[in-house]
C-alpha cells in the first residue's frame, strides 16, 4: 500500500533534500533516458527554476507525442455542500455559516440540463462528506438521474470502501477524484482537526481502494498553499507512480490546486507563484510521460491559456462551485472560480491556440451490461 | 504504372496507406490530412465519437462514398467491452468492419492476446470484418487467421512512440506465413518506416500520431503517400536482394559468353 511507501519518508528530511539540489543535479536530471525520483526531486528544486524552459521543450514534445493535440474538457457538478468536516482552509466547513444545499432530484435535472447544452459530456461530480445525508444512495440515484447526459461520470466524494466503490462502479461511475490535500501528517492533522477527514490513513488509501474496485481513471492532487509546497509535489509524484506500477488497467492524472478565496480567511502557509506553479507541472510531465494533467477554472483566463501547451491533459470550463450554481448563482461557493469564460468561449480558446478541445473521449457503453 | 492495389476479404482499396483520426488539433486539419494521404480506410475511435450522430465533428468529414470508416475499439480493457463496441458501432448503420483494439494498459497501450483473441472470435462469429491490433506475434497471428479474422496488424513499436519498425524479425515472419493482408500498426513515426515495412512486404500500414502531431500534417500525409507508393513501386521494380560480397556490375565472367 502506498502508506507503507510513504513511511519510508520522512517530510522534513524530504524537503531538506530537495532543497539542497544543485544546477548539476538538474541538468543530469534533464539529460536522463528516464527520470528516477533523484531526478524527479532536482527538477522540483529552487535550482531547476533557471531551467524552465528546457523543461517545458521537453514537457510539451513527450505530451504531443502521447496525447496530441487535444484537451479533454470537463465540468464539476456540487451536489451538496453539508459537511461535517472542519477543514481550516474550505469553504465548506461546517463551521462557515453558509447556506447548506442537497440538490433535490428536481434541481439535479435542471443543473446537468444546464451543463449539457453547454456541450459538455464529462462531468464530475462533488459533494462534501456527510455521508449520512448524501451517501451511496444518493449518489447512485444522482447518477441514474443524469447518466443518459453524459458519456462519464467521475465522483470526488468522501472517500469510501472498496465495496462502496464498486457500487459506484457498477451503477455507472467511471472515474474517482481524490486530492490528499497534504502528505505531512502533522500539517495534516492541523488543518483537519475535527471530522473523518482527520484520518490520514483512510483517505491515503482511497485512491488504491477505486483502482481495486475498477475505476478507470484516478485524479490524485496536493492543494498548494498547505505545506511547502515542492515536498508535496514530490510525494505526489510518488503517489501516482506507485498507483501506475500496482494498477496497470487505471488512468492516473494529477491537479495542482492552489488555496483560492472562500469563507473562512485561512492563512496560507506560503503562497505559491506563477513560476512555481509551472515548474511543479514540467516536473511531473518529465517524471511520467502519460500522467494526466488538468487545470481547473481556479486558475486565471490568462494563466490558464498560457499553460495549454506545457503538458496539460484536461481541463474544466464553466465551471460553478457551488450546489445549484449553474441554475443561480448563490452564496456556499467551495472556492472562488478564476477563469469565469463561458464553455463556447473557452473551447474558442483552445482552437485559436491550435488545441482540439475534446467533448467526448469515452463512451458509457464500455460499462454498461446489455 | 504500379500496382497499388491493397484486397482485403476481397474488397479492393486502391492505397496501402491506412490513417486514424485521433490527435489532430481540429477536424478541418483530420479532413486535408487524409484526403492528401490518399487513403481509402479511416480508422475512428468509437470513445471519440457520437457514432448516432452523422454531424459529429469527426464523422461529418469522412465521407461513406470514399472512405471505409473502420471504428475502432480503442479504450476497451476486454474482451467483453470490445464486443460492445462493435455491436453499438453496427447497431449505428457502420459497416460490420472493426479495427479490435483491446488495451488493458493505458500508458503503453499494449494489446491483451487473450482478450483479443477472445473477442475476434466473437466478432467473427457475428459476421464481423475484424483487424486485429496485436503484439508481432507470428503464432497469434495464425491462430487468428485460422478463426476468420480479415487482416493482422502488429506493431513496429508502441502507439505513438514514432520508433518506427522494432520488431522486425517477427514481422518477417508474419509476412512470410500469413495468408491474408499484414498491416503494420502502431509506432511508424516517418515515411521511411512506412516505406521499410512495404518494402519488407507487409501489405498496408496505419499511420495516425507521426501525421497528426507534425508541424504540418496535410503536407506529412502527403509525405507517408510518397513514402508508401515508393515502397510499392520498389517491390515490383524487384529489388535486388542483399549481398555480403561485392558483386561487380559488369559480371567478370562475362568474356567466356563471347
Amino acid at each position: 500500500m502506498f502508506k507503507d511507501v510513504l513511511a519510508k519518508y520522512d517530510f522534513e528530511d524530504t524537503r531538506k533534500f530537495i532543497h539542497s539540489r544543485t544546477e548539476r543535479d538538474v541538468e543530469l536530471a534533464l539529460g536522463a533516458d528516464k527520470v528516477d525520483e533523484a531526478h524527479f526531486a532536482a527538477l522540483l528544486s529552487p535550482a531547476a527554476v533557471k531551467y524552465l524552459e528546457p523543461m517545458a521543450a521537453e514537457a510539451h514534445s513527450i505530451t504531443k507525442r502521447r496525447f496530441g493535440n487535444t484537451i479533454k474538457i470537463y465540468a464539476p457538478l456540487y451536489l451538496s455542500n453539508e459537511c461535517t468536516n472542519s477543514c481550516k482552509y474550505c469553504g465548506f466547513n461546517h463551521k462557515n455559516d453558509i447556506p447548506r444545499i442537497i440538490l433535490s432530484d428536481e434541481q439535479i435535472k435542471q443543473e446537468t440540463d444546464i451543463i449539457h447544452n453547454m456541450g459538455i459530456r464529462h462531468i464530475l461530480l462533488v459533494t462534501g462528506e456527510s455521508p449520512k445525508k448524501v451517501g451511496t444512495d444518493y449518489l447512485i440515484n444522482s447518477v441514474n438521474i443524469m447518466k443518459d447526459k453524459f458519456n462519464s461520470v467521475c465522483i470526488e466524494v468522501y472517500p469510501m470502501s472498496v465495496e462502496d466503490y464498486s457500487l459506484m462502479y457498477s451503477h455507472g461511475v467511471d472515474g474517482l477524484t481524490m486530492f490528499q490535500e497534504t502528505y505531512n501528517r502533522t500539517k495534516y492533522a492541523d488543518v483537519h482537526p475535527a471530522g473523518m477527514k482527520r484520518d490520514f490513513e483512510w483517505r491515503l488509501g482511497g485512491p488504491e481502494r477505486g483502482a481495486e474496485a475498477g475505476f478507470r481513471t484516478i485524479g490524485l492532487g496536493a492543494l498548494m498553499g498547505l505545506e511547502e509546497f515542492r515536498t508535496d509535489q514530490f510525494f505526489l509524484g510518488l503517489h501516482a507512480h506507485y498507483l501506475i506500477k500496482n494498477y496497470w488497467k487505471t488512468h492516473i492524472s494529477i491537479s495542482f490546486p492552489r488555496i483560492r478565496k472562500a469563507s473562512g480567511n485561512f492563512q496560507v502557509h506560503e503562497i505559491v507563484d506563477d513560476v512555481s506553479y509551472v515548474q511543479m507541472t514540467l516536473a511531473h510531465r518529465l517524471f511520467q510521460h502519460d500522467l494526466g494533467i488538468n487545470i481547473s477554472t481556479r486558475e486565471s483566463a490568462e494563466f490558464r491559456n498560457n499553460l495549454l501547451p506545457l503538458g496539460v491533459t484536461q481541463m474544466s470550463a464553466g465551471s460553478k462551485t457551488e450546489p445549484g450554481g449553474y441554475s443561480n448563482e448563490n452564496e456556499g461557493k467551495q472556492f472562488e472560480v478564476e477563469d469565469k469564460r463561458s464553455v463556447e468561449e473557452f473551447c474558442n480558446m483552445i482552437r485559436s491556440k491550435g488545441y482540439d478541445p475534446v467533448m467526448k473521449d469515452w463512451d458509457r457503453s464500455f460499462l454498461s451490461g446489455e | 504504372m504500379f500496382n497499388n492495389e491493397l484486397v482485403i476479404d476481397g474488397r479492393k482499396f486502391r492505397s496501402r496507406l491506412m490513417v486514424g483520426t485521433g490527435k489532430f488539433s481540429n477536424s478541418d486539419t483530420m479532413a486535408k490530412a487524409i484526403e492528401a494521404s490518399g487513403a481509402e480506410i479511416v480508422t475512428v475511435a468509437m470513445r471519440r465519437v457520437d457514432i448516432n450522430n452523422p454531424a459529429d465533428d469527426i464523422l461529418k468529414h469522412i465521407k461513406p462514398d470514399k472512405y471505409l470508416l473502420l471504428p475502432n475499439t480503442s479504450g476497451a480493457r476486454d474482451a467483453e467491452e470490445a464486443v460492445r463496441l462493435a455491436r453499438i458501432a453496427r447497431a449505428a448503420g457502420c459497416e460490420p468492419w472493426i479495427k479490435l483494439e483491446v488495451t488493458p494498459d493505458p500508458y503503453y497501450l499494449l494489446p491483451d492476446p487473450i482478450e483479443t483473441f477472445k473477442a475476434a472470435e466473437i466478432l467473427v462469429k457475428e459476421g464481423f470484418k475484424v483487424l486485429p491490433y496485436i503484439n508481432a506475434d507470428p503464432v497469434l497471428c495464425k491462430r487468428l487467421e485460422e478463426i476468420g479474422t480479415v487482416t493482422v496488424m502488429p506493431l513496429g513499436a508502441p502507439i505513438g512512440s514514432n520508433k518506427g519498425i522494432k520488431t522486425t524479425d517477427n514481422l518477417r515472419i508474419i509476412i512470410e506465413q500469413a495468408k491474408i493482408p499484414v498491416v503494420v500498426d502502431a509506432g511508424i513515426g516517418a515515411p521511411s518506416h512506412a516505406a521499410l515495412a512495404i518494402e519488407m512486404g507487409a501489405d498496408s500500414v496505419l499511420v495516425n500520431t507521426a501525421i497528426a502531431t507534425a508541424r504540418n500534417p496535410v503536407r506529412m500525409a502527403e509525405a507517408f503517400r510518397l513514402g508508401v507508393d515508393a515502397a510499392v513501386a520498389a517491390r515490383d521494380a524487384g529489388m535486388p536482394g542483399q549481398r555480403d560480397k561485392a558483386e561487380a556490375s559488369s559480371p567478370l565472367t562475362g568474356f567466356l559468353r563471347n
